[in-house]
């Protein structure tokens, strides 16, 4: 479905607007997640570069996902800038699902700075086929 | 007459030109508020971040999801280079998207470097998505700490 040859743009990271006062001192991102469902789950991936499953935060509360990536900049002593094309900060963004989630069965997974977050939907709401039956 | 008053106002002969410079003028009021962080720098992925210490040069870049065996790194002279491949799996088919934002593709990026490097040990390591490359300066390009007798 995707061209394999495509070449990747370098794209800026977007910066939250201010929602919600940041207590925080730095800037905070807003990463970019891909979003899927099936019949039986909600999968969200999401690029956090620099975010340690320590650092990671998640919660779900009534219908609102939010995740925050909280990142410790690594620095070397003695460092000067040369070059400065990019920014490292908090990454934060929240979702709110329509569909009601079984949090018992949430399972998250961090790896090489990707976050893939698989959300069962409780057994109620997966649909069901309705058979309609003519009198 | 009156229309005859309005239509000879200079200002509105060319309606044209007044919007675009009313656009300009709009501009220069959204300028201070774009983004800080806006400059894409060379334009080309990956982003990086040079630094300099006294013995090294320190390259960071953004490559979550990639693999450090999907990541090709040479150093020549003063130039690195970074290429490589960013794969995202294909989902089950009967995924429905909400949001795809993630981008797959090849990236190619140089850099030159202000000062000889010693290619022979250099040190790249990725870690959570973060790349960094640690390439210590050539010998000649160290300060050489001079003391006076």
């Amino acid at each position: 479905m995707l061209d394999k040859s495509i070449e990747l743009q370098a794209k800026d990271k977007k910066e939250l607007k201010a929602s919600g006062e940041q207590t925080k001192p730095g800037p905070v991102f807003t990463p970019s997640v891909d979003i899927f469902e099936t019949e039986t789950s909600l999968t969200l991936l999401a690029d956090l570069p620099g975010v340690s499953a320590e650092g990671l935060d998640i919660d779900l509360h009534d219908d609102t996902l939010s995740i925050i990536g909280n990142i410790v900049p690594d620095k070397a002593q003695g460092e000067t800038r040369l070059l400065k094309e990019f920014e490292m900060g908090q990454y934060s963004r929240k979702f709110t699902l329509s569909e009601v989630i079984d949090q018992a069965k949430i399972k998250a997974d961090l790896a090489d700075g990707v976050l893939r977050l698989n959300l069962p939907k409780v057994e109620k709401a997966k649909p069901r086929k309705i058979t309609v039956t003519g009198s | 007459m009156i229309l005859k008053r309005i239509y000879s106002e200079p200002k509105w002969s060319d309606p044209f030109n007044e919007f675009s410079r009313l656009m300009r003028l709009l501009n220069t009021f959204e300028a201070p508020n774009r983004n800080a962080y806006d400059d894409a720098g060379a334009g080309v992925f990956p982003l990086l971040n040079v630094s300099s210490t006294a013995d090294h040069y320190i390259v960071r870049a953004e490559l979550p999801g990639i693999k450090a065996g999907e990541l090709d790194i040479k150093v020549t002279g003063n130039n690195l280079t970074l290429a490589g491949e960013r794969k995202i799996p294909e989902e089950n088919n009967q995924a429905r998207y909400h949001r795809r934002e993630r981008e797959a593709g090849k990236f190619s990026r140089a850099l030159t470097l202000p000062g000889p490097l010693n290619a022979d040990k250099v040190d790249a390591r990725l870690k959570n998505g973060i790349l960094t490359i640690v390439i210590p300066k050539a010998d000649e390009a160290k300060p050489r700490k001079i003391s006076i007798h």
